[in-house]
């Protein structure tokens, strides 16, 4: 085995009480591929962060090709040649590509964006990448920023690179062509750390897997030697089912019957056209499709946040009183009260559903703003409430009273997710229910779905991992440019048939 | 003609004061603080000049002109950043509210100003009213020869050199901030300083220079204010304020930009002053007509929103502060 490039010895690192790293001890060997696997909280991108200089170790030494440095802020890790692509992009959004990749270097002719430019090119030849070095970020989809963040980093010169949660937010074809580029920057002699919670991501694009539970180091494995299930009992520490149940409900009662449904965004685009379907009590709808096709439109229609154009109908069967009511026109509060519950998590999980400098407890209370009589809150109701969340879930915060943007990007989510299930609706909507959890927090979400679904729920799950959506959906709904290319029935779907309707863009629009 | 080369005029003097205040308060925002102290900070910059230049020219019976001008505007520089580094040192160090910090320093800027300024008029004896004769000429000097040749000369020689100096800060400073490393790691300071900071950008060091430059070009503003425009004296009438304020409206309606605040600048002047040159107003109806430079500036903000340029907007991350370890 090749020198070990990073050595971290008893690195620790705690927020106040919480200690999100303890007596970290590992080796990073040269021109690996290592993925650093954990669940949410477990301290990956903490401890990522002490060797990319945004934070410094409480105490405990780090290495860098065997000497002993002192990583204090983001500049000592260029210099030791770390770079890190980061979860949240650090980008300038009114900035060039160029602008962005060159900013903070001490350069000797100045500001000359042709010469940056021409090195980008350079770069992107080099491993593969397609980039315009002229382009604004604000013009740019998520993959490209992602890509000019890749860049940034191999402009500095790091042959150490960390990637924190990559693929989260790319499509499966995307994920692919990053792992070409980081194939390619080993094949250059370059050491790739990449963290991620997918396992057959893991298991595809590394080396080495080395695992972080709660805060500790807990042992490293050669990729050949794993498995999903090794992987997962050495994350969670005990031994996790790993199949998501199915339970075949017999009575299904129609809940609602969308038909003729179009939107258009506010760039005047069209991003729903003519969507009919159906949605039963007691069963889970899939919606498939590559992201950014529809989906967030088509429940923020049923939910009311969307206007659409005429013609279309929401039709809700209440089953409280067995009547038909039409969504359209109706507010999006009287909808919520008449049970169509929309739990959205868009990527930026606080943006919508929850408010991030308040409590768990306050939190609670924010969709029922209108229900008190007095003037004064009720406070112990939404106490008990998250309480009960809080036990049920796992979730992990040092209190309740603790503002929800401090805990990690699990934990806002079961707060989210436990939240709206609580309210006992009658059509639950959820979009990325799961997007960047690790697989425990996953199977919980997936078992409450399950649960909601017993009760005679009509839930409607957007996904993104075709496996998952095969293994727990009845009925998968494919969405493309916002048509309905197709509806399958969950239990004798294939993934290349899914796929292929996920895709099918032009041929649609022909047949018509 | 004749009123049209006094508004002219008018609107040069008027503009040139609020063009240091906009242009050292964009250099501020551009580092992504919003500094409301900015009529503060031309107090402390008016009165820091005049308290030298008054020692000065008391001090010695042939006081030199150059000396007078350096004087007075190294005194104000010193003292207009010395309110910068207070709000700094709040909002920066101890990440208080920038738009709570901003307000006080206002307030206490011109506290301090008014009651040394108050204190410099009974040190100056007899007449009750401060006068400091050398330097002021010096400040309203004209380039003599061109200012003679006629109407061209009235329009754009006249002036003092500070009219001129506030037009190529100005450009400099668009220059500095579009065309240089440094200019380019600022604008990254203030739109998103987590991207600074993991650029290797000192993300501490630029907002404090920014803001304590910024701080001194705005102090320009109290000097051109105090030397020239009221000519050398000190009034407690509280104008620089309102002038303080214009200053931070035409940031907005430069839209953060450096070159817009030159023409802006004069036309806000015009603007204020065209109430004069109306016939037939009556003091109420004057008021309404000091009422459009910042009728102009809401206009100009309801444009920028409904264009939905990304180009025209504030620094994203203004009126944040920035602390690394933050979860």
């Amino acid at each position: 085995m090749s020198e070990a490039v990073i050595s971290l010895r008893n690195v620790s690192k705690s927020f106040g009480s919480v200690h999100a790293n303890e007596n970290v001890s590992m080796d990073i060997y040269k021109g690996e591929i290592l993925s650093l696997l954990g669940e949410n909280g477990s301290g990956k991108t903490t401890l990522m962060n002490m060797l990319s200089g945004i934070y410094y170790p409480d105490h405990g030494e780090i290495k860098v090709n065997g000497k002993v440095v002192n990583i204090r802020d983001p500049k000592d890790a260029f210099d030791c040649g770390i770079g890190m692509v980061h979860q949240h992009f650090k980008l300038v959004d009114v900035f060039s590509a160029a602008e962005n990749v060159v900013i903070g270097i001490k350069r000797e002719h100045g500001l000359d964006l042709r010469g940056v430019s021409n090195d980008i090119r350079k770069i992107c030849d080099k491993y593969g990448f397609v980039m315009d070095p002229a382009k604004k970020v604000y013009d740019m989809s998520v993959s490209e920023k992602q890509t000019l963040e890749i860049i940034k980093v191999i402009y500095r010169g790091a042959d150490i690179l960390i990637l924190d949660e990559p693929t989260a937010v790319l499509t499966p074809q995307e994920t692919e062509k990053l792992f070409d580029v980081i194939r390619n920057m080993k094949k250059d002699g370059k050491t790739v750390i990449i963290i991620t919670h997918k396992l057959h991501e893991v298991l595809s694009i590394s080396d080495r897997v080395a695992i972080l539970r709660k805060g500790e180091y807990v042992d490293s494995i050669e990729t050949r030697d794993a498995t999903e299930e090794r992987l997962t009992e050495m994350m969670v520490g005990e031994k996790v089912e790993l199949n998501i149940e199915r339970p075949e409900i017999k009575e299904k009662k129609i809940r609602l019957r969308v038909s003729h449904l179009s939107c258009y965004n506010s760039d005047g685009l069209k991003v729903l056209e003519d969507v009919s379907f159906d949605a039963y009590g007691g069963e889970i709808l899939g919606v498939a499709g590559v992201s950014g096709n529809g989906q967030k439109e088509l429940l923020e229609s049923v939910a009311g946040l969307q206007n659409s154009m005429p013609g279309a109908s929401i039709k809700y069967y209440s089953p409280d009183d067995d009547k038909e009511y039409e969504l359209i026109g109706l507010t999006p509060r009287k909808i919520r009260q008449l049970g169509v519950h929309l739990s959205f998590v868009p990527e930026d999980r606080l943006g919508m559903g929850l408010v991030g400098s308040m409590g768990m407890s306050d939190n609670m209370m924010l969709k029922d703003y209108n229900e008190g009589r007095s003037i004064f809150t009720d406070k112990k109701k939404p106490r008990e409430l998250a309480e009960q969340i809080l036990n049920d879930l796992n979730v992990v915060t040092p209190g309740l009273s603790t503002p929800v943007r401090r805990l990690s990007g699990g934990n806002v989510q079961k707060v989210l997710v436990g939240r709206e299930i609580s309210a006992s609706p009658a059509v639950l909507m959820t979009a990325y229910a799961v997007r960047g959890l690790d697989i425990n927090t996953s199977y919980t979400i997936y078992r409450l779905l399950n649960e909601q679904k017993k009760a005679g729920v009509a839930v409607i799950y957007v996904g993104e991992d075709l496996d998952v959506l095969m293994e727990l959906c009845d009925r998968i709904l494919v969405l493309c440019s916002g048509r309905v290319n197709g509806i399958l029935d969950g239990r004798s779907a294939k993934k290349e048939e899914i796929g292929r309707l996920m895709t099918l863009v032009s041929a649609g629009k022909e047949k018509r | 003609m004749q009123g049209f080369i006094s508004l002219f005029q008018a609107a040069v003097f008027f503009g040139t004061v609020i063009m240091f205040g906009c242009i050292g308060e964009i250099i501020t925002e551009k580092a992504g603080n919003l500094n409301l102290g900015v009529p503060g900070i031309m107090y402390l910059g008016g009165i820091s000049s005049l308290a030298a230049v008054f020692i000065y020219e008391g001090s010695t019976d042939t006081p030199s002109s150059a000396v007078c001008v350096l004087l007075a505007l190294l005194a104000s520089f010193a003292g207009a950043s010395f309110g910068g580094l207070i709000y700094a040192f709040l909002t920066i160090t101890l990440r208080a509210n920038q738009n709570v910090t901003g307000l006080a320093l206002s307030i206490f800027g011109s506290g301090v100003a008014n009651f040394f300024g108050g204190s410099l008029n009974t040190l100056a004896g007899r007449f009750e009213q401060i006068s400091v004769p050398v330097t002021s000429a010096a400040f309203r000097q004209n380039i003599a020869p061109l200012a003679n040749m006629g109407i061209i000369g009235k329009l754009f020689f006249s002036y003092g050199f500070m009219v001129y100096l506030a037009v190529i800060l100005a450009i400099v400073t668009q220059l500095f901030m579009q065309h240089t490393m440094t200019g380019l790691n600022l604008r990254t300071v203030g739109e998103n300083p987590q991207a600074a900071d993991a650029a290797g950008i000192n993300v501490t060091a630029h907002k404090y220079l920014a803001i304590c430059i910024g701080a001194g070009i705005c102090g320009f503003g109290g000097v051109y204010y105090v030397m020239d425009y009221i000519k050398g004296t000190w009034a407690n009438d509280g104008s620089i304020e309102k002038l303080g304020w214009l200053s931070v409206a035409l940031v907005i309606f430069a839209t953060w930009k450096a070159k817009n605040a030159i023409w802006g600048a004069y036309l806000f002047g015009v603007l204020y002053w065209m109430y004069l040159y109306i016939p037939g107003l009556t003091r109420a109806s004057q008021e309404i007509f000091k009422m459009l430079p910042y009728v102009v500036t809401i206009v100009v903000l309801v444009f920028t929103s409904l264009t939905n340029s990304r180009e025209k907007q504030p620094p994203a991350a203004l009126g944040q502060s920035y602390f690394r370890e933050e979860r």
